[in-house]
């Protein structure tokens, strides 16, 4: 991940958003993110949280959003910061995923989110499954399968330093942590 | 039970100073160790699943106190002797006293530095990043009132102050005093916040650039990203530095135009281009400034502005202003606010560029860190997709080659054509610009041209030096690769004979390319300038190139004899066949150089060059072939060995053991050729012979000048002794006879005047 930052030409004041909420946490008393929030489903979010809604926004309608549409981990990115794990997003949960996707997140925070997002089956260990199916998201699955298990297993050859054949979190991020383009 | 045994039988054999050897009896360094840990590495190894989502971030944080009790068993003061016996038998921890206590001490000081960082580690957050305001104290008992109070807070925080108004109101009395001091709190602190994210907000789009640059991450990427951000960065810092003079110098200057100005020029086009004319005797160039004090006009009290007051009672304050202490002092602290700037954002991305070089992360990394989030574009998304699909084929396959063996011998070639390409060209283009630019004798050009001639040659030398050499020492991976896939030699690691190889090639183009050079440079050349220009003289042989060449032909062959002995052979080949060519195109092309020029001193210069940078430059890599580098282990005379120095000591030892008469001659080699203490010595003494040398001959030097005006004064005396003598011949001859000669002159004057 080069840098895990959502932006382009139109989501230009939304990155601003997310700019200030990755700096300081607190963007709820700034009504542009809602904006956005509201626009995906605009039946669905209420303007008014005087009742304390517990709406959730499907995963379908947030994957279709333009910073995320051609992005290949699209749905672990979102199932990785809804609640339930089903990718349906409430408010908040929004807020945290652009907070940890700006610029402005802190390094360790994005390498824990990295983490959960490359865990495809949430067992908390990156096994051999996990890596195989970002590859082939990565890659589009234009690798044969050979191709695939090999370099499953040079990776966990090289990462994995306790030996028990899958990543765990301290594995990952001493590997994340030698590669000074990692979020950048 | 083997281990122990294999441990005790290797405590036997070696010495306890060398390190490389396994230690047990390591457990007071465990004990110490799982104390200060507070038993928390022991744990790491258990495996904790079943917590949600928060797994990866409740792993690594310090356990809480409950499951600190559950699994009491696994602290370490329960240990029996045997246990501990079993662990500091265990391979981490055998690693040598020396060792261990040094990672134990870096553990405990890391230890140190992460309890005193103030802010807390992530790890400890909850799972939202946003600090929550629920923490601020209230006076009355907290556990009461902080469930109530929160709710109230979040309730104002989901913009409805009237839920937050009734909530207030359901409370009992005495939590709303102290809950409508939170609420006052809470409303400025808001407030605060709000007004704070606007200017963050507004401060963020004033950015410069700021969609083009998302504009071009999105379709390009982060790389070509970090070029527009690098020119963005130096606008900046121009930006800067001319505020800085147009605010201290220009306006200053400006304000109070000299007043002897000169007539300027009327303005034309051309100034644009030029940069002179009318703009000459502007701000814009040095020579407008004063090198005066000018004194400003203060504001005056009644608004008319400086008044060039008589009396000494001016009411109007002035400001002195010192033109070249401002002009001074402006370019020099702007420089250094300029250094301090750089240096500092060097040194932080460098800090964090910066990683511990791992030649084994390879894959894993392109694999998690190469995906590029900025890219959204459809189109370079699939190029991203297809790029990192190529890059891990690269990485794990070999590329099978359809090329045929020819091809992939002759592809060998490209590096030295294009070296010598550049060795031909260049010294070309240092000429032309040589012509625009004029000197004052015709020896500074050339000698000019020398130097340039010389930098490039050398640079050249340096970099294929650092690329021959330099990549063996990170485990000639890219060398081994392209041996083994060019197979030419034989399948083997051998880089040594891969070198020697591309030496072989470099001698060989560069002769080919000196050849061609005499046919195209001077023979066609002539046959041009004859013919076409129709000039009535011949080309001019350039020495000073020709000596170069062969400079740079001999150092490439003294880099090559240690990687390829017979390459001297070659060597004599290539110059007799030079000499016969260089002599035949002389002899038709040419004509003697017009430009005078020292023999002995280019002699001198030429064998200078020759010593210096050529051959200092090739033992200084030879040295360092010998001394450092590890030879490979599938071919050549050292290959068992770490150094190839080391095949001296080897045979030194070797001689010790056959013959005990030459121990005399170990013990030189030990103490002499070893420590590095002698050869310190050696060059500190050389140095004196040559500072010495160097006093004497400025000494001679002196008395040459000395003994030159010492000759002047001679030539001097001599006339003096002469004048004297003369006058006192004069004082001394009788007085008739002066008297008759003045006569004899005077009738052959009257004698001429009549005719």
């Amino acid at each position: 991940m080069t840098a895990l930052d959502t932006g382009s030409a139109t989501n230009h004041l939304l990155n601003c958003q997310s700019q200030s909420v990755g700096a300081t946490g607190s963007s709820l008393l700034d009504p542009r993110l809602h904006t956005r929030y509201h626009e995906l489903a605009p039946n669905l979010v209420p303007m008014d949280y005087t009742n304390d809604p517990d709406c959730k926004v499907p995963i379908q309608l947030i994957i279709n959003m333009p910073e995320l549409m051609e992005n290949p981990f699209k749905e672990r990115i979102v199932e990785s910061f809804s609640e339930a794990g089903d990718g349906n997003l409430s408010f908040n949960d929004f807020v945290d995923m652009f907070s940890v996707l700006s610029e402005m997140a802190p390094r360790e925070l994005k390498a824990i989110y990295a983490f959960k997002i490359y865990d495809f089956n949430t067992d908390n260990f990156i096994c051999k499954s996990d890596l195989e199916q970002t590859l082939n998201k990565l890659t589009r699955e234009e690798l044969t399968p050979e191709e695939v298990n090999l370099v499953c297993e040079k990776v966990i050859e090289e990462a994995d330093l306790d030996g028990d054949g899958k990543l765990a979190f301290a594995d990952f991020e001493n590997m994340i942590s030698r590669a000074p383009d990692f979020l950048r | 039970m083997k281990w122990t045994s294999y441990i005790f039988k290797k405590a036997l054999d070696f010495s306890p100073y060398d390190e490389n050897i396994v230690h047990d009896s390591f457990s007071e360094l465990i004990e110490e160790q799982s104390h200060s840990q507070d038993g928390s590495e022991v744990f790491e190894m258990k495996e904790m699943g079943g917590r949600g989502r928060e797994n990866p971030a409740f792993l690594s944080s310090p356990l809480h106190r409950e499951e600190r009790q559950e699994l009491e068993p696994l602290l370490s003061e329960n240990f029996s002797p045997v246990t501990l016996r079993v662990l500091s038998a265990m391979p981490s921890r055998t690693i040598g006293r020396n060792r261990g206590a040094i990672i134990s001490q870096y553990y405990n000081r890391t230890m140190k530095l992460r309890r005193r960082r103030s802010r807390p580690s992530i790890r400890d957050l909850s799972r939202s990043a946003r600090p929550s305001i629920c923490g601020y104290r209230v006076e009355t008992d907290p556990e009461a009132v902080a469930e109530e109070v929160c709710e109230a807070e979040v309730a104002a925080i989901n913009f409805s102050i009237k839920k937050a108004a009734t909530k207030f109101g359901k409370m009992r009395p005495k939590h709303q005093t102290a809950v409508s001091n939170l609420f006052n709190q809470l409303t400025l602190n808001l407030g605060f916040r709000h007004s704070w994210y606007g200017l963050l907000s507004f401060l963020h789009s004033l950015q410069l650039w700021h969609v083009e640059l998302k504009k071009v991450s999105g379709r390009f990427g982060t790389g070509v990203l970090s070029y527009f951000v690098f020119l963005k960065t130096l606008l900046l810092f121009n930006v800067f530095l001319l505020l800085v003079n147009v605010f201290f110098l220009a306006v200053p200057q400006a304000a109070h135009p000299p007043s002897n100005q000169t007539h300027r020029a009327p303005f034309q086009g051309l100034e644009l281009l030029t940069g002179a004319g009318y703009f000459t005797d502007t701000v814009m160039y040095y020579g407008y400034y004063t090198n005066s004090t000018v004194n400003g006009c203060g504001p005056a009290l009644n608004g008319s502005g400086c008044a060039v007051g008589q009396n000494s009672l001016d009411t109007h304050p002035r400001m002195p202003y010192n033109i070249p202490l401002a002009y001074f002092f402006t370019i020099g602290v702007s420089f250094f606010i300029t250094c301090i700037i750089l240096v500092y954002s060097m040194s932080k991305s460098f800090g964090q560029s910066y990683r511990i070089d791992n030649p084994h992360g390879d894959l894993a990394m392109k694999m998690f860190c190469s995906w590029d989030f900025k890219v959204i574009k459809k189109s370079s998304v699939k190029l991203q997709c297809e790029n990192i699909c190529t890059q891990m084929k690269d990485l794990t396959m070999r590329v099978s080659r359809n090329e045929t063996l020819i091809h992939v011998e002759a592809s060998l070639l490209a590096l030295p054509v294009v070296v010598s390409t550049v060795n031909l060209l260049m010294p070309g283009l240092f000429n032309a610009v040589a012509w625009m630019e004029q000197y004052d004798a015709p020896s500074t050009s050339a000698y000019v041209a020398i130097c340039r001639n010389l930098l490039l040659k050398m640079s050249v030398l340096g970099v294929l030096c650092y690329h021959w050499l330099g990549t063996t020492i990170s485990g000639h991976v890219t060398l081994s690769k392209r041996v083994r896939q060019n197979g030419s030699t034989g399948g083997l690691e051998c880089w040594e004979t891969f070198v020697g190889q591309e030496l072989y090639r470099f001698l060989l183009m560069d002769f080919i390319f000196t050849v061609l050079d005499t046919i195209f440079g001077e023979f066609v050349w002539r046959l041009f300038s004859q013919k076409v220009l129709k000039r009535k003289r011949k080309p001019v042989f350039d020495i000073a190139r020709n000596v170069l060449e062969l400079i740079y032909g001999q150092t490439l062959a003294w880099l090559g004899v240690l990687f390829s002995p017979l390459l001297p052979a070659i060597q004599i080949i290539k110059l007799v066949l030079l000499f016969y060519i260089k002599r035949t195109s002389l002899m038709m092309n040419c004509q003697a150089p017009s430009k005078p020029w020292r023999a002995s001193q280019m002699t001198t210069i030429f064998i200078t060059l020759l010593c210096f940078p050529s051959f200092l430059g090739a033992a200084v890599a030879v040295t360092y072939t010998i001394w450092t580098i590890k030879p490979s282990q599938g071919c050549g005379p050292f290959r068992t060995l770490n150094t190839m120095f080391e095949s001296g000591k080897i045979w030194v030892r070797q001689l010790e053991e056959m013959n005990s008469n030459f121990s005399w001659f170990t013990w030189i080699h030990k103490y002499l050729v070893e420590n590095p203490f002698f050869l310190f010595a050696a060059a500190g003494v050389l140095l004196i012979v040559i500072y010495f040398h160097t006093q004497v001959v400025d000494g001679q030097r002196k008395i040459i000048s000395l003994l030159q005006e010492q000759i002047d004064n001679e030539g001097e005396d001599k006339k003096f002794l002469i004048t004297r003598l003369q006058d006192i011949y004069e004082k001394k001859r009788p007085v008739s006879v002066r008297f008759k000669q003045r006569e004899r002159r005077d009738d052959r004057r009257t004698l001429t005047s009549c005719d």
